[in-house]
Formats: C-alpha cells, structure tokens, sequence
C-alpha cells in the first residue's frame, strides 16, 4: 500500500495507422499503406489527457507505455507534449505477431515492473484501438493483474487517495452508471473522459527532446518467451480479404428526372416492398 | 462426448438483450454445421445458455424458446448488476466445469468487457466484432473449427481468425449482425440453476448510482426505419431536416461519425465501425459519403436509399436506390409527398 498521498496514473497507449485514410487497391485489392499516416490512438489520447488532469489537480506523474514499433516514439513524445512525465517503448521482434492475449502478457508484466518501483493508482486505456476495434486489451490485463476494471468510462468523479477508492462513470447500452472501486484500479476511456489539452510551452521544450526507455526481451526485466508473439497467442489469422461487394441499385438524377418525379420514383419503389406500406401508415 | 456450443444470455435490469436471442440462432447453424462429424464418431451437440442475474429464471426459460437446449443460470442478489470481476468469476468457473467448444457472447458494451475478461481469466483465444461464423476445416479431414470472421482496419479488410489450440473458442458477435431465429412456442430444453457462492473477494467494485440520461433511450439498433445524415448537411441545424423526415416516416435519426465528431449530433445516433450496426427495413441515407467504415454498420439494411449530390459517392454502391441530388430539396419534397400518401389513404 502507498504511503504518500501523490497520485501514480499510467497509461497503456498504441500508435495505429489512421484507418480513416486507408484505402484498397482496386486492381489487387491489397491494403495500400503507403502514405498512411500513423497517429496516436485518438481515444488514448483522451487517456492521456485525463491522466495529466488528475495529476495537475492531485500532484504526481503519469507514466505512457506502449508496445510497438521504434516508430511509435513519435506517439510517446506526442503523450511527453501532453503532459505525460515519462515514456518506455517496449519493443522487440520477438513481440510481433502478438494477439490481443499475448499483448495483454507483455504489458501486464511491464506494469507489474514500473509499480514495484513506483506504485500505481490508475491504469487508464482508450476504450479501443481504431485499427484493430477490439477492446481486449484493456480488460484483460486487468483481469491479470486482478484490478477493477471499469471499461467505456467517461468521466473521474473522485480519485480518493487516502481511501484509497475511485468514483468513474461509465457508460452502458441503455443508462450512465457510477462505480465506486478500490485503488489500484484500471478503467478504459472514451473520448468524453477529457478534452485534449494545448501543450504548453516548457512541455513542448520537453518532449522535443525527451528520449523514451527502450524496453526488450533483454531487458530490463524477464518475459517467458512462450507466451511471447504468434507464439504466445491463442489466435491466428487464417485467411485475410476484402469485404463482398454488394450490388448497387438504380441511380437517377434530379437534374434529369426532376425533384419531385426521383422522390416519386423512390417511393413507388420503396412502397413496393412487401410489409413497407403498413409499415409506413400510407397507401401503396 | 458432447460438443457444447455457448451463448452469453446477456440481461439488464431484469431484461434480456435481443442480441443474446440471435446468438442461440447463429449456435444452432454452427452445431448443425458439423452433423457429419457427429455421425461419425456418435458425439452429440449441444447448443446452451448460460445466464448470470438476480430473479432471473424467467429469462432462463424464455431462452429456450430460441432453441436452447440447456441454460444454466446463476441466480443471486449480489449479481443483480453487472460488474466485470464477480460475471467474470462465475463464468469462469461454469467454462472450468462444463468444457464448452464454442462461446459467444453479444458484443454490447457489457459483453465485451465481459468477453475479454473471461478469455483471459480462461486462458484462451478471443475474435471481437465477428460478421460471420462457420464451423470448417482448415485442411481437408482436419476436425472442424470456429471460423470467425471479423472487419479490420476501419472495414477496409476481413479476416478469418482461428483458435487452434485452446477452448473454448471465443467469439464476440455485434447485435443486428444476424437475423433473430423464430420463436419456438413449445421448447424442448431444461434449465439448471448452478449455486455459485459470491465470495467478499470477488467484489472489488460497486455501482453507487445509475444515471439515465435522455439521450441514451435513443436505440438506433433494432429500428425499421432509420433516417441518416453525413457531412453533406452541413451543419448541425440540417438534423432538424432528418428529425422531421424521420417523424413522418415513423423512425430514428442516424448519423455517420463525421457529424459525430464534430458535435453536431451525439454519438448515440452514430451508424458504422466505432457506432452502431443497424439492419432496418428502410435506411435513408442523406448527404453520407459511405467511407467503409459507415458502410460495414449498415449495408444489411433491407432497403436503402441515398441521397448526395455526388454521383461518384461510394454510398451508391451499396443503395437499394440513389438520387443524386441536393438533399435540401429532396428530403422536403420527400416530406411533402409522404404526407400527400398518408392523406390519399385516409381521404
């Protein structure tokens, strides 16, 4: 248990490739990458922004971590300009491959490592990755570190530290509840949990030249090398392809058919469906 | 042997999701799926429920009209509410007991915190957001596993995901991505209330109060008609266009996640990738592009209209019908004219 009352958030982050930008190769229906920019997961950075409030408000230091590519110091930085205080970039070829399972392996262990040396409050996540969607990460180290987990938050009530409790909303299908957990706790974020924040100057100096830790299987600290990678994981891709291409239907144009004759023709169309009329409340 | 194939009967307030009916539908094709397999070797299938709530044998029962032919259910006040750790505790243990081939759970929001907590607890593989399950061998004469294909990469790719080596092989499956299996009058199965104890150390969490807000008793989700608007209204103001066609026509509004992001509408009213999947019988379609990424949440909608001006959009290729036009004249001479058809039928 901690003893002094200054706030420890860390945030698991991923840079992702923006999928708004992806597009398919007609001819060969491959993924054209090139050119794709890669960003910081923009529900993470939502994490992260709620991270450095609660710091600002409590006092304390926000740790970023993420599993990735040399590449992804650029999104570590990003976090640094943020607000973030420091950044480790775990980092190997040996994690390639990794599902969601082996993932969650690799962060929990770097978790476990960065609070025996600096005990952690909060283990924040975006509520999911925008290139895989998958929302496992977050749950399921928390289910290995045997954390609370409040997943889809969107907002911190109350960080209690001499309670040692959390208040968060989160959000379901239907209502908003509020959910009262013990400290250390994880949550996953959307983006209401905070508005991302202008950087402000001495950050800005700071980040520009702040050089995140490198982590690997060498070190610091150990991983069993059988639940690392394609290895390491429960899943693999058996076959990958572009989605069916449906048929399109007649186009007609109100430059030619005239406004009110396309929306006629739409409707005796549509009206033409069996069950749509009553459905509708008019005539056929 | 007995191949068991699992669903997640998910419940709110006493209220089971629709999503969790479509499940048993889409368990029943899978364990029909490898009939020559049982014959073979004289295992039986299995297809079963298991449900975790206070009061809640009704729902229990209720699942075997969809064709459940067991569902155990856990049955105590301290479950009432959905929490990840005690859900995840039970569900782990009845995995432990029962040995399940394949599990499939909703993916609501609940069901995916869910879902990826019990994989892990469990030890085994998890495919999200799944658009279509076969069971099918790998190789010729391999046994037949979960084919679970899932969307990537905003929709722009699908792949088939495969858990080899660990069980259960698990699946979340998004509400309205299948068809809702009839309603049997006279079901067959049995329920079985499994007696769970809820320790003290599986609560590290508790609600302290539910918030409901206005906004969230729009469900987009299991709408008939559904009227959406993209970047092509222009502003927020052009909702009030897509409400009143909408009201005429008895349905939701819609959204892409453009207009999402920009605030003009709330996330709640947003169709595709990171919204909703919606399969009504009518979608407009109204100044919406049709990135990919919207495409994925809406084209098993029965019928489909689109409206843009430009007549390149992608949104044409997936529409029933399209006009191309300028959507602030359509859509009020769409309201016009479906005024002019309710009069004609009352006159």
């Amino acid at each position: 248990m901690k003893e002094f009352t200054v706030f420890h958030a860390l945030v698991s982050i991923k840079q992702v490739p923006d999928t708004t930008n992806i597009r398919i190769d007609p001819e060969t229906n491959n993924l054209i990458r090139q050119g794709v920019p890669t960003i910081l997961n923009p529900y993470d950075a939502h994490a992260v922004a709620a991270a450095v409030e609660w710091k600002r408000k409590l006092g304390g230091k926000v740790t970023i971590i993420t599993m990735g590519p040399a590449s992804a110091v650029t999104s570590l930085r990003e976090c640094i300009e943020m607000g973030a205080d420091r950044a480790i970039l775990i980092s190997d070829r040996k994690f390639a491959g990794a599902d969601t399972w082996a993932t969650s392996y690799v962060l929990t262990e770097v978790i476990k490592a960065v609070h025996a040396e600096d005990p952690i409050d909060l283990v924040f996540f975006g509520k999911q990755a925008i290139d895989g969607d998958t929302a496992q990460v977050g749950p399921g180290v928390a289910v290995r570190l045997d954390l609370p987990v409040v997943s889809y938050a969107v907002k911190i009530h109350e960080v209690d530290l001499e309670n040692r409790t959390v208040v968060i909303e989160r959000k379901t299908e239907s209502r908003n509840e509020v959910i009262k957990a013990s400290l250390p706790a994880a949550m996953t974020c959307e983006k209401e949990i905070a508005e991302i924040p202008y950087a402000s100057l001495p950050d800005l100096v700071y980040s520009l030249r702040y050089e995140p830790e490198l982590w690997t299987t060498e070190g610091p600290i150990s991983f069993d090398p059988a639940q690392l990678g394609l290895k390491g994981s429960p899943t693999t891709v058996f076959k990958t392809g572009t989605p069916e291409k449906h048929k399109a239907g007649e186009v007609i144009k109100t430059a030619e058919a005239g406004v009110e004759g396309a929306v006629k023709t739409a409707f005796d169309k549509i009206l033409a469906v069996d069950g749509m009329a009553s459905l509708l409340g008019v005539a056929k | 042997m007995t191949r068991r194939f699992w669903v997640y009967i998910e419940q709110e307030e006493g209220k089971p999701h629709q999503v969790s009916w479509e499940l048993l539908g889409v368990a029943r094709r899978l364990a029909d799926q490898i009939k020559d397999e049982l014959e073979k070797t004289g295992d039986t299938a299995l297809v079963e429920g298991v449900l975790v709530g206070h009061n809640v044998e009704g729902i229990a029962r209720e699942a075997l009209h969809y064709g459940a032919d067991t569902v155990y259910y856990v049955d105590d006040p301290a479950v009432k509410h959905y929490l990840n750790k005690p859900y995840t505790s039970v569900l782990t243990t009845l995995v432990e007991k029962y040995g399940p081939e394949v599990f499939l759970v909703g993916a609501t929001t609940l069901g995916r915190d869910l879902a990826g907590a019990v994989a892990t607890s469990v030890g085994t593989g998890l495919t999200a957001d799944t658009t279509h399950l076969a069971m099918g061998s790998p190789k010729e004469g391999e046994k037949k596993l979960l084919m679970a294909t899932r969307p990537a990469f905003g929709g722009n790719v699908i792949a088939t995901i495969l858990c080899r080596n660990h069980r259960p092989q698990m699946a979340t499956v998004r509400p309205r991505v299948f068809s809702m299996p009839e309603r049997l009058t006279e079901p067959k199965g049995q329920v079985i209330r499994e007696d769970i104890a809820i320790t003290p150390e599986m609560i590290n969490a508790e609600i302290v109060e539910f918030l409901t807000d206005k906004a969230s008793t729009v469900n987009i989700e299991y709408a008939d008609i559904i009227v959406s608007g993209g970047r092509g209204l222009g502003g927020s103001k052009g909702f009030d266009l897509i409400k009143e066609l909408a009201d005429e026509l008895g349905g939701v509004v819609g959204s892409s996640r453009a207009c999402v992001d920009a605030h003009w509408i709330g996330y709640e009213h947003q169709v595709g990738q990171t919204g909703k999947t919606v399969r009504p019988k009518l979608y407009i379609a109204a100044g919406i592009s049709g990135a990919i990424q919207h495409k994925v949440g809406m084209q098993e909608s029965d019928f489909i209209l689109a409206i843009n001006r430009d007549p390149n959009a992608p949104i044409f290729d997936v529409a029933t019908m399209g006009i191309v036009g300028d959507l602030y004249e359509v859509i009020p001479a769409m309201i016009k004219e479906i005024r002019a058809r309710k009069e004609a039928k009352h006159g």
